[in-house]
C-alpha cells in the first residue's frame, strides 16, 4: 500500500543535503508520495529503506504480460477504484474463445476475424488482443493440433491456453512457450501440476476457483508453489456475481493490501445474446476486469467495446487535446475550403468526422485553445479574432491555397467582422453552429 | 491469509421517487453504489422510459425511425404503441415541435398534446421541452398545468429557466429534472437553488448531462460516480436525488449510428451497431449511477432490461 509523505520521510537520511534536487528530505518525501520523484535520486538512502519503499511503491495489482513483441498485452498495475481518482493504468484485453471441438472452418474463420479486427480509432490502433484456446474435447492430440493451427495462422497474437488436464496443458504449452502465453485452468485439483508447467515453461498461470474464499486460498497455494505471475477467475459468470466479485477483489487489493488478490482478473462474458454479451463486457470494462473473453467477433461489437475502453481508460486529469496545425482531410487542392476549430479532441474528432462524411476535401485549421471547445474557448478569450488571424498568418496556409476564405464555426459568427479586419484580403464565411451541419454546408458550397 | 470481504456501509441513501398515478414506476432508494446488493439495500430496479415526440422524428436515423414508422406521425398512437405493444414502464414525451427552429408550436398546442397523450395511456409520463431554455419556460408551465394530478416528471429545469419551471412543477405536484452541464458543483448548486424556492428535494431528479459512448461518455460517467459517492459517503442531501440519463437523444445523432456499412466496412452492421451503441451507453451509465433511462430503440431497451434483471 502506498505510504504517506511522512511515513516515507522517516525512512530517509534526514540530512537535507539537497543532492536529490529538493530543498529538504521532507519535500523529497512528499514528491515520492505523489510519485513525482524516484528514490534513485537520493544517494545516501539505506538498503533497508530501499526495500521497504520498493515494496510499498509496487502497484497493489501485479502486472502480467501475455505474448511478446509489439502486440503483447500488459494488464494489471491498477491503483484505484474510481477513474476520477487517478487514471486506470493498463487497458483491459479483449479475447475470444476458440474451442478445439469446433470444425476447422469455424476456427479459421475466428482466427481470420481476429487478424482483421484492427480499427483505427482516435489515433489509436485497436484490435482483439488475444485468443483463448480451450481443450473442450479432453483429447490431447486434438488440442495440440488446434493450438498449432491457431499459432501458425496468427503467429503474433498473444494466446491463452485453457486446459484442466495437465498433460493436455503441457503438450500445448510446449508448442508455444516462446510466445509467452497465459496458461489458464489451475484449480484446487491440479494446482501443483499446473504450477510446475508454468514454472518449467516460464508462463503466467490463470487460476479458477468457485467463489472468493476458495480463490484466495488457491492464489496463495499457487504462489507457495513458486508462481508469481497469476491471473484470477473467481467463477463469476452472471452480471450480479461479476460486479460483486470484481468490486470486492479490487477493494481488497487496493484498500486493504490483501496480497492474495493482488492479480488481474479474467472475466468470461460469453452469452448467446450478442447485446447481452456487449453489456457484460461493458460491465467488465468499467468494473475491474483485466481480460474479457467473448464468444465471437462482430465488427460493430468491437467498435463499441474499443470505444468504451478508450473512454474509461483516458486520464481524467488531462484535457484531451490534439496538435495545433492545418489538417488535410481527403486530398484538398489549392481551391478546397479552409475551416477552423479549436483543439479540444472531442471537437476535432467530431468536426473532422463530419468533414469526412461530406466527402468534400478540406483543410481544417485546428488552433491551440488549451483543449477547450469552441464556445468555451471563445468565452475564455482563447479563440479570438486576433489570435485566429495570427495563427492563420503563421501557419503558412496562405502558400497552400489560392483563395482567401475562412469558414468559422457558427457559434462564433460574432467574430467574422473582427477577423476580416485583422486578416486583410480575407473573407470570413460563417459555417453551421453544430458539426453535423457541415456535410450539407460543404456540399452546397462545392456545387 | 483468510479473506474478509471488505464491504462498505454508507451513511447516505438515494431518495426513492414514485411517478404516475394509475400505474406507477418507482426508482432510487438504494443505500449503496449501483447494483451493490451484496452490501446494502437496492429496493428498486432502474426504470426505462421510451422516448416519443410531438412531431414525427424526421431527424432520427433510419434504424430507429423505421421501428415507429406506422405510429410516429401521431404522438397519441405512438404513446399507445409503447404502452401496449412494447410494454413500456414509462414514456418520455419530448415537445420537439415547440422549438423555434423546428415547428415553433405554441405552449397551448404543446399542452393539448400532453393532455391527449395522458388520456390515452395509464403509465407514467415524463414531459420534456425542446431544450430551448427561453421557450421551455413557457411551454413547460402550460404542460405542467395540463398534466395536473398525474404525478409526471417535468424537464428540464436549467440555470437559465429553473424558476418558472420549478414553480409550475411545484404548483401542479410533479417531479422535476434539474439539468446542468457536466460539472458536479453546478449540479449541486442548481439542486440547492431549486430547493431554496421551496421545492421538495425528494421530488428532484438530477440530470448531470448525458453523452454518448465515444463522445464524452467518460465525463458523464465520472460526474455520476462522484455525485453518487457524495450522496452515499458524505450523506450530502443535495446529491441524493436519483439521476436520469437522456441516452437516446445523444446516441442517435452521432456518426456511429448513421454511417452505412458500405462506407465503413470496419464498423460492421449499421443496425446492430446503432442498437449496441445505445445499449453500451446505457449500460455504462447504469453502472455509474443512473436510475432513470430515456431510450429509443426497443431492442436496446429489451437488452438493457435483461441486463438489469441479471445484475439486480
Amino acid at each position: 500500500m502506498a505510504l504517506t509523505g511522512v511515513e516515507i520521510f522517516k525512512l530517509l537520511p534526514k540530512t537535507n543535503c539537497k543532492k536529490c534536487g529538493h530543498p529538504t528530505c521532507l519535500a523529497f518525501a512528499m514528491k515520492l508520495a505523489q510519485r513525482q520523484a524516484s528514490l534513485d535520486a537520493c544517494p545516501d538512502v539505506s538498503e533497508d529503506a530501499k526495500r521497504v519503499l520498493g515494496e510499498a511503491s509496487a502497484p497493489p495489482i501485479r502486472a502480467i504480460t501475455i505474448g511478446t513483441g509489439p502486440v503483447a498485452v500488459k494488464v494489471g498495475e491498477e491503483n484505484v477504484l474510481f477513474r476520477h481518482e487517478k487514471k486506470f493504468v493498463n487497458p483491459c484485453a479483449f479475447g475470444i474463445e476458440v474451442k478445439d471441438t469446433m470444425p476447422d472452418e469455424e476456427i479459421k474463420g475466428l482466427v481470420d476475424a481476429v487478424l482483421n479486427s484492427e480499427i483505427d480509432r482516435v489515433g489509436q490502433k485497436l484490435r482483439i488482443d488475444t485468443i483463448l484456446i480451450s481443450n473442450e474435447s479432453n483429447d490431447v492430440k486434438k488440442f495440440e493440433a488446434v493450438v498449432k493451427t491457431v499459432s501458425e495462422k496468427a503467429p503474433q497474437v498473444p494466446l491463452i491456453i485453457s486446459a484442466k488436464d495437465p498433460s493436455a496443458a503441457e503438450a500445448a504449452i510446449k508448442l508455444v512457450a516462446d510466445k509467452k502465453p497465459l496458461l489458464y485452468g489451475a484449480d484446487d485439483s491440479n494446482a501443483e501440476a499446473m504450477a510446475n508447467i508454468a514454472k518449467k515453461y516460464k508462463t503466467s498461470l490463470g487460476v479458477a476457483a468457485d467463489g472468493l474464499d476458495a480463490l484466495s486460498v488457491l492464489t496463495e497455494k499457487v504462489k507457495g508453489l513458486g508462481v508469481e505471475d497469476i491471473v484470477m477467475d473467481s467463477g463469476a459468470r452472471t452480471a450480479k456475481d461479476i460486479i460483486e466479485h470484481n468490486t470486492l477483489i479490487r477493494r481488497a487489493a487496493v484498500k486493504k493490501n490483501f496480497k492474495p488478490f493482488g492479480y488481474p482478473v479474467i472475466t468470461f462474458a460469453q452469452n448467446s445474446d450478442p447485446m447481452l454479451e456487449t453489456l457484460k463486457a461493458t460491465l467488465g470494462v468499467t468494473k475491474y476486469s483485466s481480460i474479457i473473453i467473448m464468444s465471437n467477433i462482430d465488427k460493430w461489437k468491437n467498435l463499441v467495446l474499443f470505444s468504451l475502453r478508450q473512454n474509461i481508460y483516458t486520464d481524467p486529469q488531462v484535457p484531451m487535446q490534439v496538435e495545433q496545425k492545418i489538417y488535410s482531410i481527403g486530398e484538398p487542392t489549392p481551391d478546397s475550403p479552409l475551416t477552423i476549430t479549436t483543439n479540444f479532441s472531442l471537437t476535432y474528432f467530431i468536426v473532422s468526422g463530419e468533414i469526412e462524411n461530406s466527402k468534400v476535401p478540406c483543410r481544417l485549421a485546428v488552433m491551440d485553445c488549451e483543449g477547450l471547445s469552441v464556445l468555451t474557448a471563445w468565452a475564455a478569450g482563447k479563440f479570438t479574432a486576433s489570435k485566429i488571424a495570427q495563427f492563420i498568418q503563421e501557419s503558412g496556409v496562405e502558400n497552400e491555397i489560392k483563395h482567401r476564405e475562412l469558414v468559422i464555426p457558427g457559434y462564433v459568427a460574432i467574430l467574422s467582422g473582427a477577423i476580416e479586419d485583422k486578416l486583410p484580403g480575407w473573407k470570413v464565411v460563417v459555417g453551421p453552429r453544430e458539426a453535423n451541419g457541415l456535410p450539407a454546408f460543404l456540399k452546397s458550397r462545392s456545387n | 491469509m483468510a479473506f474478509a470481504a471488505p464491504k462498505e456501509t454508507y451513511s447516505g441513501k438515494v431518495y426513492e421517487v414514485t411517478i404516475g398515478t394509475e400505474k406507477t414506476a418507482v426508482f432510487g432508494g438504494e443505500n449503496v453504489l449501483p447494483f451493490h446488493s451484496f452490501e446494502g439495500t437496492t429496493p428498486n430496479k432502474p426504470v426505462i422510459a421510451y422516448e416519443i415526440q410531438d412531431v414525427s422524428p424526421d431527424d432520427w436515423p433510419e434504424t430507429v425511425k423505421n421501428v415507429y414508422a406506422g405510429v410516429s406521425g401521431d404522438p397519441v398512437k405512438w404513446a399507445k404503441y409503447c404502452q401496449d405493444e412494447l410494454k413500456a414502464d414509462a414514456i418520455a414525451l419530448r415537445l420537439t415541435g415547440t422549438h423555434p427552429d423546428r415547428n415553433n408550436r405554441s405552449p397551448e398546442e404543446a399542452a393539448k398534446t400532453v393532455k391527449d397523450v395522458l388520456s390515452a395511456v395509464n403509465i407514467p409520463l415524463i414531459i420534456l421541452g425542446s431544450n430551448h431554455t427561453e421557450k421551455d419556460s413557457s411551454v413547460l408551465v402550460m404542460a405542467s398545468e395540463a398534466a395536473k394530478g398525474r404525478n409526471c416528471i417535468i424537464g428540464k429545469a436549467q440555470e437559465a429557466n429553473y424558476k418558472t419551471i420549478a414553480a409550475a412543477a411545484m404548483a401542479n405536484n410533479h417531479k422535476l429534472i434539474a439539468m446542468s452541464e457536466l460539472d458536479i458543483n453546478l449540479s449541486k448548486q442548481l439542486n440547492i437553488l431549486i430547493t431554496q424556492m421551496g421545492f421538495d428535494k425528494e421530488k428532484l431528479i438530477t440530470d448531470p448531462m448525458c453523452s454518448a459512448l465515444g463522445y464524452g461518455l467518460e465525463y458523464t460517467y465520472s460526474v455520476m460516480e462522484r455525485i453518487r459517492l457524495a450522496a452515499l459517503s458524505q450523506n450530502d442531501a443535495t446529491m441524493q436525488p436519483p439521476m436520469v440519463g437522456d441516452v437516446g437523444m445523444y446516441v442517435w445523432k452521432i456518426k456511429e449510428t448513421q454511417a452505412a456499412e458500405a462506407e465503413l466496412p470496419q464498423w460492421g452492421s449499421l443496425e446492430e451497431r446503432g442498437i449496441a451503441w445505445e445499449v453500451a451507453t446505457a449500460g455504462a451509465l447504469l453502472i455509474s449511477g443512473i436510475e432513470l433511462l430515456i431510450m429509443r430503440h426497443p431492442k436496446a431497451v429489451d437488452a438493457v432490461r435483461k441486463f438489469i434483471s441479471e445484475i439486480s
